[in-house]
């Protein structure tokens, strides 16, 4: 087994918490791991990924080799479209649909919603649409994880298990919150 | 033991404080700043006593940690690349002098640039300082290796210069540790003369320095990290440095047979080990990160015994960081090939968090700068680099750590007025200082803006030395009272802020503008730690 993920997002929207979440399952999983994330300048609110492989057997690069992975985690619609040169012919990629504009020729929402459609495997979905509902609008990122959890090769309940280790200091409320969010995502992309 | 899940800088952090280091030694840079963090926050190092300040540059860090060695203790260093130029007459030196305590020296290369100005490769330090150099492939790998590191720092009385990149720096993984080593205690050196490099000292020193040099490359602690592993046949050899290797692998695991592989992984090399390699192949593919270092070394001024491939032919590019992809191809082997980026996909470059001080203060200084004429803004390295972006447009230069104070004084003894630095509070005491010096004594006519956000903001918002100091700094420099001027650059303070930067730019002499608000990042974090704390002292 192997599971070869590019997380994307903008710099500050937290991507490095849906890694931290996967890792940890990972580790329980006593699967072999290797998580490249993207530290100093870019940060700023530039673009930034993480390469995250998963196996069972030794892992070598720490990066994801072009055509190769098997799935595209975004927390941004346009940043998603960014890395399909990593992305596997069979590769699903799992994005969320709100844009976050800080540059000024950002192009036309529907035009980046029409080009993720038309890239194959996707499923874009309002993330922090369905965090707000939750009454939680930070936790947008645990909706992504929760919808890409079927494509990741673990059980969902090790995902459960990380986030409640991911969130425990910042008690209960707060894990509860970010299971809902992480159910939640699950479910909307089921429904699709 | 427990395995841990640890960045490449944690795992080299984590091995030291567990080989008995009693002095860490450091100034933020990406792709090192996470090993002081991590020694910063670790509770077996507060509980060890581990000295763990930031220094003001890596000088300084650099002479400390040889302090430390000298005091018979474990030290070690760290820095990003660049900084080892900075650190680099310590650095050169202290292979002279040699070391008491076991020194190891941590510079993290960042080819690709990714946060950087330059992609040079440490390595050539190591062989210009002439000390051994180790370059772990993986994590578990930088964890077992700075016990071996500091051994061989003991044995030899030599700094190490451990070399890491990027990918490993900031890449996790799972690391097993081992046995837990206690620290040294104070014991001078034999030789007290040892570390007094006078000439007729350090000349002895260097011709048995060079003898040494010669010894490393034998010596089973270096070697030893070197694997051969031979193939079935004539055919290609490959060399991997550090974690080339694992981009080689990846493409290989499942026909290995078919290679010669020599990994690579301390330096200076066996000649007979190289050569065991190239006698049984046609051909030989280097794979390095960063320079091709080894490559030149195998090509020599004639390059015409062995077929070589790398990067100085073309078959790897000539510069910017592996791949799995690049090694592909350099192989021979189909590359994997992704779709293409669509189109409407837009750059989206770093930029100022919203709120930041110093976008109010480029918003003050572009409108003034406006009237003063274009091209005379010198900055410098930090966050308000990104004053050179739109919408400001406004930075002419970003050189090296404290460049902006020294070049707009030269520009200014060229006949360039008015002339601007706008430098950050951690970079002014990392290197700006003695620049202002020298334009207090020149009474050059500049004017310094210190864009103050009391904190290296960066690299994440690790302790500024400038903090609270800045005005006696400045005024122990001997700038004048009357032109040493304290902004907060917000909004509604515009007008004002205008005026204040507009009076000193017309000023003939040397003055400093303080540009003084708190980063937001930091202002934030404090926040919730501030809350967090009445939390818990409510429960």
């Amino acid at each position: 087994m192997k599971c070869d993920i590019i997380l994307a997002g903008v710099g500050g929207q937290g991507i490095l918490s849906i890694a931290a979440t996967i890792g940890l399952a990972a580790v329980e999983q006593n699967l072999f791991l290797k998580q490249a994330e993207v530290h100093g300048m870019s940060q700023r609110g530039g673009d930034v990924q993480s390469h995250l492989r998963l196996s069972d057997s030794e892992i070598f690069s720490d990066l994801i080799p072009h055509g190769g992975a098997d799935l595209i985690i975004s927390v941004e619609p346009m940043e998603a479209l960014r890395y399909l040169p990593w992305l596997s012919e069979s590769g699903w990629l799992v994005t969320n649909s709100v844009p976050f504009v800080n540059i000024s020729d950002y192009p036309e929402v529907g035009e980046v919603l029409a080009e993720l459609n038309r890239a194959g495997n996707t499923i874009v979905l309002d993330a922090d649409g369905i965090a707000r509902d939750l009454g939680s609008a930070r936790s947008g990122n645990m909706v992504i994880l929760g919808a890409a959890s079927s494509f990741i090769s673990m059980p969902f309940t090790a995902l459960e298990d990380a986030v409640r280790k991911m969130f425990g200091r910042k008690g209960e409320e707060v894990v509860e919150v970010n299971l809902k969010a992480l159910r939640a995502g699950r479910d909307a992309a089921a429904a699709r | 033991m427990h395995k841990l899940l640890l960045l490449g800088d944690e795992a080299i952090a984590q091995a030291a404080l567990d080989a008995g280091l009693s002095g860490m030694y450091a100034y933020p840079g990406t792709p090192s700043t996470e090993i002081m963090e991590y020694i910063q926050a670790s509770p077996q190092a507060a509980a060890d006593g581990v000295h763990r300040e930031w220094s003001s540059n890596e000088k300084t860090a650099m002479e400390a940690a040889l302090g430390m060695s000298y005091a018979g203790k474990r030290a070690m260093v760290a820095m990003k690349h660049v900084g080892l130029n900075v650190a680099a007459d310590a650095f050169i030196n202290s292979a002279v002098t040699g070391v008491n305590g076991g020194l190891v020296v941590v510079s993290a290369d960042d080819p690709s640039m990714h946060s950087s100005q330059n992609e040079q490769d440490s390595r050539f330090y190591g062989k210009f300082a002439l000390v051994p150099v180790m370059e772990p492939r993986n994590q578990q790998e930088a964890y077992d290796m700075i016990f071996e590191a500091f051994a061989l720092s003991e044995k030899y009385r030599l700094p190490v210069l451990f070399r890491i990149t990027t990918r490993l720096a900031h890449s996790r993984s799972s690391v097993a540790r081992r046995e837990k080593i206690a620290q040294n205690s104070v014991a001078l050196p034999s030789n007290p003369r040892q570390f007094v490099l006078l000439p007729a000292i350090a000349r002895k020193q260097y011709r048995a320095l060079t003898a040494v040099y010669e010894k490393l490359r034998t010596d089973d602690a270096v070697d030893g990290l070197n694997r051969l592993k031979s193939g079935n046949g004539r055919g290609t050899g490959v060399i991997t440095c550090g974690i080339a290797y694992n981009y080689l692998m990846e493409n290989i695991a499942d026909r290995a047979g078919d290679y010669h592989v020599l990994s690579v992984g301390a330096y200076p090399l066996k000649r007979e080990k190289v050569a065991a390699l190239v006698e049984n192949c046609d051909r030989v593919l280097v794979l390095e990160e960063g320079y091709p270092i080894i490559e030149e070394q195998l090509r020599g001024l004639l390059d015409r015994d062995v077929k070589v491939l790398g990067r100085m032919d073309g078959t790897v590019p000539r510069d910017g960081e592996l791949n799995p992809s690049i090694v592909a191809s350099a192989l021979g082997l189909r590359a994997g090939q992704g779709r293409e980026v669509p189109s409407l996909v837009r750059q989206r470059p770093p930029s100022f968090c919203k709120g930041c001080g110093h976008a109010d203060l480029y918003q003050a200084l572009s409108e003034v700068m406006a009237e003063a004429g274009p091209g005379r803004v010198f900055s410098d390295i930090g966050c308000y680099t990104l004053g050179a972006l739109p919408p400001y447009n406004m930075v002419n230069s970003c050189v090296d750590m404290g460049a902006s104070v020294t070049m707009a004084i030269g520009a200014a003894d060229a006949g360039l007025f008015p002339a601007v630095a706008v430098i950050g509070d951690s970079t002014f005491t990392h290197s700006g200082m003695t620049g202002l010096l020298d334009a207090v004594i020149k009474n050059s006519p500049v004017t310094l803006i210190i864009s103050d956000n009391s904190t290296t903001g960066m690299t994440g918002g690790q302790k500024s030395q400038a903090t609270d100091r800045l005005e006696s700094i400045c005024l122990g420099l001997g700038v004048d009272p009357d032109h040493l001027k304290v902004i907060v650059p917000l909004r509604k303070n515009h007008e004002e802020n205008k005026a204040v930067i507009r009076a000193e730019l017309n000023y003939h002499g040397i003055s400093v503008i303080l540009a003084r608000r708190e980063c937001i990042q930091t202002a934030s974090r404090n926040k919730k730690a501030e809350a967090a704390e009445k939390n818990k002292s409510r429960e």
